[in-house]
């Protein structure tokens, strides 16, 4: 519990009471709902609702997070912290096929890599925890296929999502209602902004992984994108140097595949005032959105979050 | 003098204020693609700085994608999120839009104005505090305004903005504006909507969007359409009865057990008499639970933990009530349906029914349809998709609501097929219904009732017969002809 914390304003509060109100209705209506945890901001904000919405209760599910292997060091020794601190319930996935066939972002490219470490590790660690509901944080201003989507997400026996054959969804009444084997994903973050992320963020007061704030890093200059240059399975292309600068990142992913921003933001003032200026979105630092248009919604239908 | 100057500039900033930190208004675009309605999002997007450069490069990048002639990335591929759509070249599905100004954040469902998908705009209406209706200058009022009207009213959407697009193409002619306005002022007044802010729009060249038009049309001195929805207003379920729908039931030890949910009409306070429905138990709030502390009121929005005075049996589906304004409990009721499924509500098919928590079985049984076209409501006993209509429910066990138009949380439902577990419907309260379950057996049956003229005059002069008189016949007789009459039937 936290005291003297000045009230929260009302835009805020209305988002939270729905996500509240979200995360209750799943819980209240399926039988082995999951939280899908990526350590993220958004992931770390979705983590402090549920908190919210459960006391003085414990979350009532545990939380599956698909490590491809290759995340910053910093956001797993961040996400272990969380874990111990608030005696949280954590089920780690990672695809076997990583080590037993050596996919890496670097041999197999970002896109094939992605659908192996990424989209089918979520598929095999949702098929073993037999979970008819899982939480994302997702949010429908990120990128344009999601902004169609439902706050209740259908789900087929196969994860797959079919954006042509959505059930529609009105006033905030959702429907549950699921065969066996089928499932839904469940996006209590849907209305949000990343502007109304930060702001949460300052206002309740909820930690997140340093490598959000400026600092002085050691970065490589790859295909237009800072890469961090800290990890030693990270080797040194013919004319690429090694330097240090001061950078942040928006958003975090895999560390080969996650492109830093210059920025000297060390405050949470500083990294609202510096989005509120911003002239590129979050995702401009994603790798994996950028292989082609439309390549959200495909990854999507395939079973990515 | 100069006291009362500085007391009013003061409590307008406070308004400012008040406005910039309340909650998002949610607002619904409706019109077509030849309406301009994808570049007037656009435009609301691109001039608030709610598109950032490397999503106008991505479309940019596209080799197919044109550019409009000031530059400007193509406003309609921007919107069209899905690849069905830029194959296809039409928005097909509910997309919703975030931008917002230092007053206000706004969140817009894009609806597409086809016909054939009404259901999609009676999604993003379901929501919506306000209703930005767009049409050509060139063409004035269409069918299908009206028809986008009417199932925003029908919705409960109280504000209508009309967007009068292309008025650079008819010379910025404020006549044409003005006999457009007129006309649908008239149109809004007769379907009970008297708040319109009718607004002269290029969307394409960005007057009176989020920019003034004065240059072009000095003639018009209202405000620029982001103006009218800054100072809009909200709806709040404040001013009704208590209300909390049972999401869960918390009991995270022996001594602690609370009802977790979000208000949906109304105020609470520790101290307050409820009564659990449909129990009927009365018991009163001892405290309000939230993460952050033990409350001494919640309204309505509030996710809460209410815990009660006493021991009570409270489950998943219940509503908590004040004693004093409770909610109508009952076994059958009169509703209004949109019809969102390719298989049509047929008559006395069973379907579940979910409203706020509860979810119950109910048996359909369409009366009338709406001609969207004429406004007239017409007999039917089904309801193919995207029919709107009217229908009685019945339920096997104790159903629990508000009419609409006093709340639209308790008052809104949605029917799901249990065979194929789709949302085929999405309905809003109208009434407890009137009849007495089995006297009727179909639509055009006619029942004929003997009463004391007294409980007659009572009957007529309700509520609930005021839009049906013209449906009934009456005969004033003695209580002897009267038997007489029935004894010749069987």
């Amino acid at each position: 519990m936290t005291e003297n914390k000045p009230p929260l304003d009302p835009n805020l509060k209305a988002l939270e009471s729905e996500a509240i109100h979200i995360f209750r209705e799943v819980a209240g209506e399926f039988e082995r709902p999951v939280m899908l945890y990526s350590v993220g901001k958004d992931s770390s904000v979705l983590l402090h609702l549920a908190r919210k919405a459960f006391y003085p209760g414990p979350i009532p599910f545990p939380l599956l997070h698909v490590d491809t292997g290759w995340k910053f060091a910093e956001m797993i020794a961040f996400r272990d912290r969380m874990v111990a601190e608030f005696d949280l319930e954590l089920v780690a996935h990672t695809n076997p096929r990583g080590s037993l066939e050596n996919v890496t972002p670097f041999t197999h490219g970002s896109s094939v890599y992605t659908n192996i470490m990424k989209t089918e590790a979520l598929r095999q660690a949702l098929d073993a925890g037999q979970y008819d509901a899982a939480f994302g944080g997702a949010r429908r201003d990120e990128e344009a296929s999601r902004a169609k989507e439902r706050i209740y997400s259908f789900r087929t026996p196969d994860h797959r999502w079919d954006p042509r054959n959505q059930r529609p969804e009105l006033w905030s009444i959702y429907n549950g209602m699921i065969r066996k084997g089928e499932s839904v994903r469940a996006f209590p973050l849907s209305n949000w902004t990343e502007v109304d992320i930060w702001r949460y963020i300052q206002a309740e007061n909820i930690p997140i992984v340093p490598l959000y704030f400026a600092a002085e890093r050691p970065v490589v200059e790859r295909d237009g994108m800072l890469i961090l240059a800290e990890d030693k399975r990270l080797e040194l292309l013919p004319g690429e140097v090694k330097r240090r600068e001061t950078i942040r990142f928006r958003t975090l992913g895999c560390f080969p595949l996650t492109g830093a921003i210059r920025s000297g933001a060390t405050t949470l003032d500083e990294i609202i005032e510096e989005l509120e200026t911003a002239t590129v979105s979050e995702r401009q630092g994603r790798a994996i959105d950028r292989d082609e248009a439309g390549s959200m919604e495909k990854k999507k239908r395939e079973g990515y979050f | 003098m100069s006291a009362t100057v500085e007391t009013a500039v003061r409590s307008q900033v406070e308004t400012d204020a008040a406005i910039r930190n309340g909650r998002p208004l949610r607002l619904i675009t409706c019109g077509s693609v030849d309406d301009g309605k994808s570049t007037l999002i656009g435009r609301l997007l691109w001039d608030t700085k709610a598109v950032k450069e490397d999503q106008a490069a991505a479309l940019k990048g596209q080799k197919s994608i044109q550019q409009n002639e000031l530059g400007l990335p193509d406003f309609a591929l921007l919107l069209d999120g899905l690849q069905a759509e830029r194959e296809q070249g039409i928005t097909i599905d509910v997309a919703y839009r975030y931008f917002s100004t230092d007053k206000r954040s706004f969140i817009v469902a894009d609806t597409p104005g086809h016909e054939q998908y009404t259901r999609n705009m009676a999604t993003g209406a379901s929501t919506a505090d306000l209703a930005v209706l767009l049409v050509d200058a060139r063409a004035g009022l269409l069918e299908q305004t009206r028809r986008h009207a009417t199932i925003a009213s029908l919705m409960g959407i109280r504000q209508f903005v009309l967007a009068v697009n292309k008025i650079d193409l008819v010379d910025y002619d404020r006549s044409i504006f003005e006999h457009i306005a007129t006309e649908f002022r008239q149109l809004a007044l007769s379907l009970g909507v008297t708040n319109v802010t009718p607004i002269p729009v290029s969307a394409l060249l960005g007057e009176n969007v989020v920019h003034s038009g004065h240059k072009s049309m000095p003639w018009y001195s209202g405000p620029p359409l982001i103006e009218a929805l800054e100072l809009a207003t909200q709806r709040t379920a404040q001013a009704v009865g208590f209300r909390l729908p049972v999401q869960r039931v918390s009991r995270p030890n022996e001594s602690f057990r609370g009802y977790q949910g979000t208000v949906a009409g109304g105020s609470v306070k520790p101290g307050d008499s409820v009564v659990i429905l449909p129990s009927g138990t009365v018991a009163n709030v001892r405290q309000i639970v939230t993460f952050d502390l033990v409350r001494n009121a919640a309204v309505a929005g509030d996710a809460i933990t209410l815990v009660l005075d006493r021991p009570v049996d409270v489950a998943r589906g219940d509503m908590i009530a004040s004693v004093d304004a409770a909610p109508v409990s009952g076994l059958a009721f009169d509703a209004k349906l949109v019809a969102l499924s390719e298989d049509a509500i047929a008559p006395g098919k069973r379907y579940w029914l979910k409203s706020s928590s509860r979810r119950q079985r109910v048996r359909v049984e369409p009366q009338s349809v709406l001609d969207l076209k004429s406004g007239r409501w017409g007999e039917t006993e089904s309801l193919p998709l995207n029919a709107i209509g009217k229908v009685h429910l019945t339920f096997d066990e104790t159903a629990i609501f508000d009419p609409y138009e006093a709340n639209r949380e308790t008052g809104a439902f949605i029917l799901i097929d249990p065979d194929t577990n789709n949302t085929v419907a999405g309905g809003m309260i109208t009434a407890k219904s009137g009849r007495i379950d089995g006297i009727g057996t179909g639509a055009k049956d006619r029942v004929l009732i003997s009463l004391p003229a007294d409980i007659a005059d009572e009957l007529l002069a309700s509520e609930a017969f005021a839009t049906l008189r013209d449906q009934i016949e009456i005969r004033r007789v003695s209580g002897q002809e009267a038997r007489a009459v029935l004894d010749t039937l069987d």
